[in-house]
């Protein structure tokens, strides 16, 4: 068995050489049939990697043709009513049933309004509910924890009591992790039942976006969720609105008459209080943003050193440092999960003092 | 010149994180050191403290990325 294991590693570990040769040809941003001053653009191509889009872009062939899937678009205006179509209408710029997607300036990545004669409605917008990458990423993982969880708790209702077996095996400990380590200390042995259901979720949400964020092909991995702001922003005000809502008198009253402050310096006090309570969701959402963000593009960056160096001496240097980052990242992606669990729990610990007066 | 600004901000922003976090790593290794029994609390707690530290690091990073 070890045999076979130590052989299979060998075999893949040599594969990423043999790719390389493959994937030095169709280099991203070279179309051939464009004058060979096509030089590649590094950022442009992180860049890409990293933003959301409305169509998934698989690989572009010699010839300078992408293979890409194209995403649903869903515009809703109140001129126009609800409109659905393939991203392959809006590609390259060209207009379909009078909107457009906008490739540069201002409003770059954005879907407008286009009259007959034209010009682009600068000011109103339809609403873009598409399902981008970004959103067929998060509900892939969605659905990958909600069969997960399901199963899991099918095999509890089989076995019942009794030794852990299987999917139970590995989900247990994590979720008695989260109970007895993260719930239990920062919100209370009474109160702590009410938020593991949120507390749970928002772990293996965060946790299977960013695993599945790391795995670059086939299509519904990769997607660079975590990493997309307006969705940790979402995940920061779940937990702000949960801390708020389950904040006794007690914390109102820390908040806005701090006590053993002189009463001349309340107003200077409950503002500063009021920024306290915005800046620590904000917190959460730049930290989680930031490290995924950051190591994607760490990765990307790694990768497109061989095709600015442009040699093949580099591949194995570039492929060795690549499955260190992504070792790191393996970390960051469970580290940031536990972060943002724990200190969610703590907020909301927080916002249940005792009384002690 | 913007982008080499930005791209100063970033390194100060990264040898600040490094001090922070060497900082705390070397009072977690004293406390081990001292008290090897306690050395998964301390753990934990360095780990918490670390990612706090890189999460106001990471800010520095988000506005240098903006510029």
């Amino acid at each position: 068995m070890k045999k076979f294991i130590i052989s299979g590693l060998i075999f893949s570990f040599s594969l990423t050489f043999a790719v390389c040769p493959l994937a030095a040809q169709g280099g991203h941003e070279s179309t051939d049939h464009e004058a060979e001053s096509e030089k590649f653009n590094a950022s442009e191509f992180i860049i890409e990697h990293i933003t959301d889009s409305h169509e998934w872009h698989i690989l572009t062939k010699a010839n300078g043709e992408s293979v890409a899937i194209h995403l649903p678009i869903i515009l809703y205006s109140k001129e126009k009513g609800l409109d659905v179509f393939s991203s392959k209408q809006l590609a390259h710029g060209r207009v379909h049933d009078g909107y457009m997607l906008v490739e540069e300036g201002d409003l770059s990545g954005k879907i407008v309004f286009v009259n007959e004669s034209g010009e682009i409605n600068e000011e109103k917008l339809p609403l873009d509910l598409s399902i981008t990458k970004t959103v067929v990423g998060m509900l892939f993982a969605a659905i990958v924890g909600v069969i997960l969880f399901i199963s899991l708790a099918r095999s509890y209702k089989k076995t019942g009591v009794s030794a852990p077996k299987g999917i139970q095996g590995i989900l247990e400990p994590v979720v008695l992790f989260i109970r007895d380590d993260i719930a239990r200390p920062n919100i209370g042995e009474d109160k702590y039942e009410k938020y593991m259901p949120y507390l749970l979720s928002v772990f293996f949400f965060i946790l299977i976006n960013n695993l599945f964020g790391l795995i670059p092909a086939p299509p519904p991995f990769g997607a660079n969720v975590t990493g997309n702001i307006a969705l940790t922003g979402v995940l920061a005000l779940c937990t702000f609105v949960i801390t708020q809502f389950s904040g006794n008198k007690e914390y109102w009253r820390h908040t806005f008459a701090t006590p053993g402050v002189p009463f001349w310096l309340l107003p200077i006090m409950i503002p500063v209080e009021l920024i306290g309570l915005i800046t620590k969701p904000f917190a959460l959402m730049i930290r989680l943003f930031a490290n995924i963000t950051a190591g994607h593009i760490i990765v990307l960056s790694l990768i497109c050193l061989i095709f600015i160096m442009g040699s093949f001496a580099i591949v194995p240097v570039s492929v060795l440092f690549v499955i260190f980052m992504d070792c790191v990242e393996l970390l960051v992606a469970f580290l940031q999960a536990y972060i943002f669990t724990l200190l969610s729990s703590l907020f909301i610990g927080l916002a249940m003092p005792e009384e002690h007066h | 010149m913007t982008g080499t600004l930005a791209s100063i901000g970033a390194g100060i922003a990264a040898i600040a994180a490094g001090f922070g976090i060497g900082s705390i790593g070397k009072a977690a290794m004293e406390g081990i050191a001292r008290q090897p029994e306690a050395a998964g609390k301390i753990q934990t707690a360095m780990i918490i403290s670390a990612a706090l530290i890189e999460g106001v690091c990471l800010f520095a990073v988000v506005v240098s990325l903006i510029a």
